[in-house]
Parts: C-alpha cells; sequence; structure tokens
C-alpha cells in the first residue's frame, strides 16, 4: 500500500476530486493547510503597501491506495491540479505498513 | 488609600514586569482561569474595587443636592397642547437619533474587522464601554457644559420632554465623538485608561466645543463672528468639526504618545502593513455608518419642517459616494488595483467632509466636496503612516483631516438658498458665493477645533501615560489584548459543546496529571 499526499491549489480540489472519481476513486482526506515553497510566501497588499504572506493557502490530500494504483493517482492528481504556473503544489508517494477497518476489523489492502 | 499612594510608584513599575509573566502563564495553564494574575495585581484590584462604590456614593449625594423642581414638561402635554406640529418633529429626531446610535455597530464592526483576530474582543469592548460611559457622562454632566445650562443629571427644569429629547440627540453625537478614537489606537492601550479617556472626552472636551459651535457660544454667537460672517458666526451643520475633527485630533494625540504598534515598523523605519483580520466586518461597518449617517445629517434639521431634509440626505450619500470613487481611482492608478481597505476609508471620508455642509451646499458641490475627501484621506493617511503615526482604521485622516476639509468646504460652496437651520434669512453664503467674512469665520472655526481638540487631547494622554499609563506591556501586545485585558478569546479554535469527560475528570486535568482518573479507568467510560 502507498499513501499519496498530494498539496494542491485551493481552487483545483473539485476538478482534482472530480478526475480521481472519474478513475473510481473515491476515499480521500482533505485538509485545508498553508505552507510555501522556495518562493518563501506570496505578495499581499494593504493599504497599497505590498506585504509577504509568508504561509500560503493550501489543500492537502491524503489517500491510501493499492501499489499497483499509486502511480497511476499521482498522474491524475498531476494532470487535474497543473496550471503551469508558481504553487501548483507537490505530490508525495510513502509506504504503508498497515491498514485497519474499523467497523469489521479487515486488514490490509481489504481494509482500503 | 494610604497604602496605595505610598506604594504607587514601585507598584507600577514593578507591576508592569511581573504582569507579563502572568498574563502568559494564564495562556500555558488555562485560558479562562488566570493563577497568579489575582496576587501579581493585588493592589491594582484593592483600589479597583471601590471605584463602583465611589462613583455610586457621588452620584448619590449629587442628586440629592440637585431639588427637583418641575418647572418643565415631563409629561408633554402642555408641549403638545402649545405645538401641535410637535409629533412629527419628536419621530423624526429620535428616528434620526436612534440611527446615530446605530452608527456604533458601524464603528464597532469597521474596527473589529480591520483588527487582528487576537484584538477583536478589546476593540468590541471599547466601542461597547465607550458609548456606555460616554451617555452617562453626557447626562451627568456634558450636556449641562454643552448647552450653558443647569441641566445636571437632567434634573429640575431640563426634566422636560423638549430638553430631553435634544439631550437624546446631542448624545449619540457626543458618543459618536468619543469612539471614533477608539479606531485610531487599537491594539495596543490599556483598557482601564481608555475608560478614564471616554469619561473625560465626553465631560468637558466634547461639550466645551460644542458649547462655542452649537450652544450659543462665542464661535457661533459672539458679536464679532456674527458681524464677519454676515449674520452668522461660524458653523457647522452635523458635525464635521464638532464631533469629527473633535474625535480625530484626540485620535492624533493619542497615537503620537501611544506609538505604534510593535512590528509596525522595520529598523529602518520602513512601514509593514498589519492586515486587519476580516474585511467582511470592515465593509459591514462601513456601510451602517453610511446608513447611520441618514440619521446624522438630515436629522441635524431637529425638525420634520424643514424640508430641506431631501437635499441633505442626497448630499450625504453623493459626497460618500464620490469619496469612495476618487479614493478607489487613487489607490487603482498607483498600485494597479484597487484597494478596499482605502476604498471604505474614502466612503466615510466623504461623508465627514460632507457633515458640516450638507444643509447649505447644491448636490454638485457635494459631489466635489467628496472627491476632495477622497484625496484627502488618501494622501493624509501615508503622510501619517511615514511619519510614524500608526493609525490602525485611518480615523485621523478620515475624521480629522476630513472634518477641517468641511468645515472649510462650508466657507466656500455654500450657496445663499437656506438659512441658519431655517428657511428664512440671513441666508448662508460661502467665498464662491461672494460671502469671504464667513469664509473667515469656517477657517477660525477650523484653527480652533485642532488647537482645541489636539491640546487637551494630548494634556490628557499624557497625564495619562505619567499616571496609569496608556499602553499594555509588549508581552500583553505580542499574545494580544483578548486575553490579556480580558481573559477571553474572539475565536475559540476548538471548543466542548458538551462534557466530553465527566466535569470531575476536567477540573482535575488543570493539575499536571494523566488522563486516567484514579480507579483507572479510561476517562469517559464511567458514563456509559
Amino acid at each position: 500500500m502507498k499513501k499519496i499526499e498530494a498539496i494542491i491549489r485551493p481552487e483545483k480540489l473539485n476538478e482534482v476530486k472530480a478526475a480521481l472519481e472519474r478513475e473510481n476513486h473515491f476515499s480521500m482526506s482533505v485538509m485545508e493547510i498553508r505552507g510555501r515553497g522556495k518562493q518563501k510566501g506570496a505578495m499581499l497588499t494593504w493599504r497599497g503597501t505590498e506585504y509577504l504572506m509568508e504561509m500560503v493557502p493550501k489543500v492537502k490530500i491524503e489517500m491510501v491506495v493499492r501499489d499497483e494504483s499509486a502511480e497511476k493517482v499521482v498522474e491524475i492528481i498531476r494532470r487535474s491540479a497543473y496550471t503551469g504556473k508558481i504553487g501548483d503544489g507537490k505530490v508525495f508517494v510513502l509506504p504503508i505498513e498497515e491498514a485497519v477497518r474499523v467497523r469489521t476489523g479487515e486488514r490490509g489492502e481489504d481494509a482500503l | 488609600m494610604d497604602r496605595g499612594s505610598k506604594m504607587g510608584q514601585n507598584e507600577l513599575d514593578g507591576g508592569r514586569r511581573e504582569r507579563p509573566n502572568a498574563a502568559i502563564r494564564c495562556l500555558e495553564h488555562s485560558i479562562l482561569k488566570c493563577p497568579g494574575r489575582e496576587n501579581d495585581d493585588g493592589y491594582e484590584l484593592s483600589l479597583k474595587r471601590f471605584i463602583p462604590v465611589v462613583l455610586l456614593l457621588l452620584t448619590l449625594v449629587t442628586l440629592t443636592l440637585i431639588p427637583d423642581v418641575m418647572a418643565g414638561d415631563p409629561s408633554g402635554a402642555k408641549t403638545l397642547e402649545e405645538n401641535s406640529r410637535a409629533p412629527v418633529d419628536y419621530v423624526w429626531v429620535l428616528m434620526s437619533g436612534f440611527l446615530v446610535m446605530f452608527m456604533q455597530p458601524g464603528f464597532a464592526m469597521l474596527e473589529a474587522g480591520f483588527s487582528r483576530a487576537k484584538n477583536v474582543t478589546n476593540v468590541l469592548m471599547k466601542n461597547l464601554m465607550d458609548f456606555s460611559a460616554g451617555s452617562l457622562v453626557f447626562f451627568a454632566v456634558g450636556y449641562a457644559i454643552m448647552t450653558g445650562t443647569p441641566a445636571f443629571f437632567l434634573t429640575g427644569d431640563a426634566y422636560d420632554v423638549d430638553t430631553v429629547l435634544n439631550w437624546f440627540f446631542m448624545m449619540v453625537f457626543c458618543a459618536t465623538a468619543a469612539t471614533i478614537v477608539s479606531g485610531a489606537i487599537a491594539e495596543r492601550p490599556k483598557f482601564s485608561m481608555y475608560l478614564i479617556y471616554s469619561v473625560v472626552i465626553c465631560a468637558v472636551i466634547y461639550p466645551i466645543y460644542g458649547h462655542w459651535v452649537w450652544g450659543g457660544g462665542w464661535l457661533s454667537s459672539s458679536s464679532f463672528m456674527i458681524d464677519l460672517g454676515g449674520g452668522y458666526g461660524a458653523l457647522d451643520f452635523a458635525g464635521s468639526g464638532v464631533v469629527h475633527a473633535l474625535g480625530g485630533f484626540v485620535a492624533l494625540a493619542a497615537c503620537m504618545l501611544l506609538g505604534p504598534r510593535i512590528g509596525r515598523y522595520d529598523s529602518g523605519g520602513k512601514p509593514i502593513p498589519i492586515p486587519g483580520h476580516n474585511i467582511s466586518l470592515a465593509a459591514l461597518g462601513a456601510f451602517i455608518l453610511w446608513f447611520g449617517w441618514m440619521g446624522f445629517n438630515p436629522g441635524s434639521t431637529l425638525s420634520a419642517h424643514e424640508l430641506r431634509i431631501s437635499i441633505i440626505a442626497a448630499n450625504t450619500t453623493l459626497s460618500a459616494a464620490a469619496g469612495a470613487m476618487a479614493s478607489m481611482s487613487i489607490t487603482w492608478t498607483k498600485f494597479g488595483k484597487p484597494d478596499i481597505v482605502m476604498t471604505i476609508n474614502g466612503a466615510i471620508a466623504g461623508l465627514v467632509a460632507i457633515t458640516a455642509p450638507c444643509a447649505w451646499v447644491a448636490p454638485w458641490a457635494a459631489v466635489l466636496i467628496g472627491i476632495v475627501a477622497g484625496f484627502v484621506v488618501c494622501y493624509g493617511y501615508w503622510f501619517l503612516e511615514r511619519n510614524g503615526m500608526d493609525d490602525v482604521v485611518g480615523a485621523v485622516p478620515v475624521h480629522g483631516f476630513n472634518g477641517i476639509w468641511g468645515l472649510i468646504a462650508l466657507g466656500l460652496f455654500a450657496d445663499g438658498t437656506y438659512g441658519n437651520s431655517a428657511v428664512e434669512g440671513p441666508l448662508v453664503t460661502g467665498l464662491l458665493y461672494g460671502n469671504p467674512g464667513f469664509f473667515a469665520c469656517q477657517l477660525i472655526s477650523a484653527a480652533v477645533i485642532s488647537i482645541w481638540a489636539f491640546g487637551t487631547g494630548y494634556l490628557l494622554f499624557y497625564t495619562l501615560k505619567r499616571t496609569v499609563g496608556i499602553r499594555v506591556s509588549p508581552e500583553e501586545e505580542l499574545m494580544g489584548l483578548d486575553i490579556s485585558e480580558h481573559g477571553i478569546v474572539t475565536y475559540p479554535d476548538f471548543v466542548y459543546t458538551e462534557p466530553a469527560r465527566p466535569a470531575r475528570v476536567i477540573r482535575m486535568s488543570e493539575a499536571p496529571s494523566s488522563d486516567e482518573d484514579e480507579n483507572g479507568n479510561e476517562p469517559g467510560t464511567e458514563g456509559d
């Protein structure tokens, strides 16, 4: 099993969700996060004066998928979250040791 | 008291060093209970405990000294008999007064929106209390000073429907002046000091200048000013000077003595913006203020029989709209994007500037006055900002500078179509219509209000700075005034809406202990 952690633009969430759904990937956790990359944030203005918003609002999607689906899911997210501008986000893939479904006690890939 | 005066100096200095520690501990332990705070502030609390008692006693003693002669008309029967046109005027003045009162939430929302989330409770508390303290003080002494009558506590002759109507309308204006300062000095003043300020401005600073212009004082009624103006002295229809310039210049003095918020300027003195936490609230506040101004200006005819009210209402809105347009255009051309913060300030600047001239100028002049107001507020704000003045909501340029501009604009644009709150002459005429004398009257009034408000404001805040202190400690400021001054948070991140664990365990968890109770059970299992 692999965990996909995708940090994307908040406004792209619906598009990414729909694209995953079309390929039958429904389970996910979504959280609103703030963060920054190499650019150290983004510039905004207040009363005309610019100031640095160091931590930019982003959305993080977390999904745990079967090993063989991981590459495909990453590709779906990459394609649907893409704008080509700075701030499109990143996708991380992590190994998962175990999964347990609380209701039935199923283990491993059956619990996904 | 003896103990207090002897220990005062040491305790005040020591207290300021101690308090932040107590407040930080309070954050670490629990936000709601402040262990250690009572001990550290023991001296202050012991004095504070007596304040309400002393106030109550003073009030009672004063009240018994005043004979309750029923020379007025407390029932209103006589007034109605003498003037059958009174009811519609009463309704007009009261409805307008209610609208002016509704400007208080406008100010509160505007200031709350432009402040950071950690200071919102403090901002709201200041707005709530300057109105409450201010109206009581204006009832006790302010109104008597303003009108030059012995109407203290509205007793004796003042216990009369006409007088009290007048008092109510004047009181909401007085409270407006008081609340202007709150926004300029948001996010760093001591709350206790702000209460004292509210009392002083409503008891003395506002009523004295108000008397000079609206109470038959020298600016409006001395023979010198009346000769100069050509039948009338300095005028201020609804209070560009009396209310707004007064509040604005007191705010300037307070800003200077308080200093900027921590982090407002970098080490080289370059201003760094501190964005407010909620533009929706700020915009709502601006709209409420705009709406409330429909009582502020037209209501100041004090009579529904003055049909000039339609023109006053139109002028009021036109000037605000022009002010917003001007500010938006300035920020758009200067920075490439229209800035809502400055645009909000621009709309209110237009309202402030039209407040004095609204009854005496034509609608086209109201538009011009608003456009100039938009420029005054933008460049006024940036000028102050460059000079180290941290005015959180822009109260000084909005109310102070544009209050002055309103007085001058009246001297320029008054077109001789309306008299001094009357259709009969002498009709009020400004410089552009051939009356330089009246323009001079307005310049004198503008000079007097800026000197009076800034001078008394500076004296007041300087005295407070030297005695009770006007600013919280840096630690308290960084933590936010909500917690350090009020022990509450405006937006709790995470609250239980029902007890998730037995209350006994929650109480115990204040002490450093495990989540398990004495039987070794998991918390929460007991009641299942």
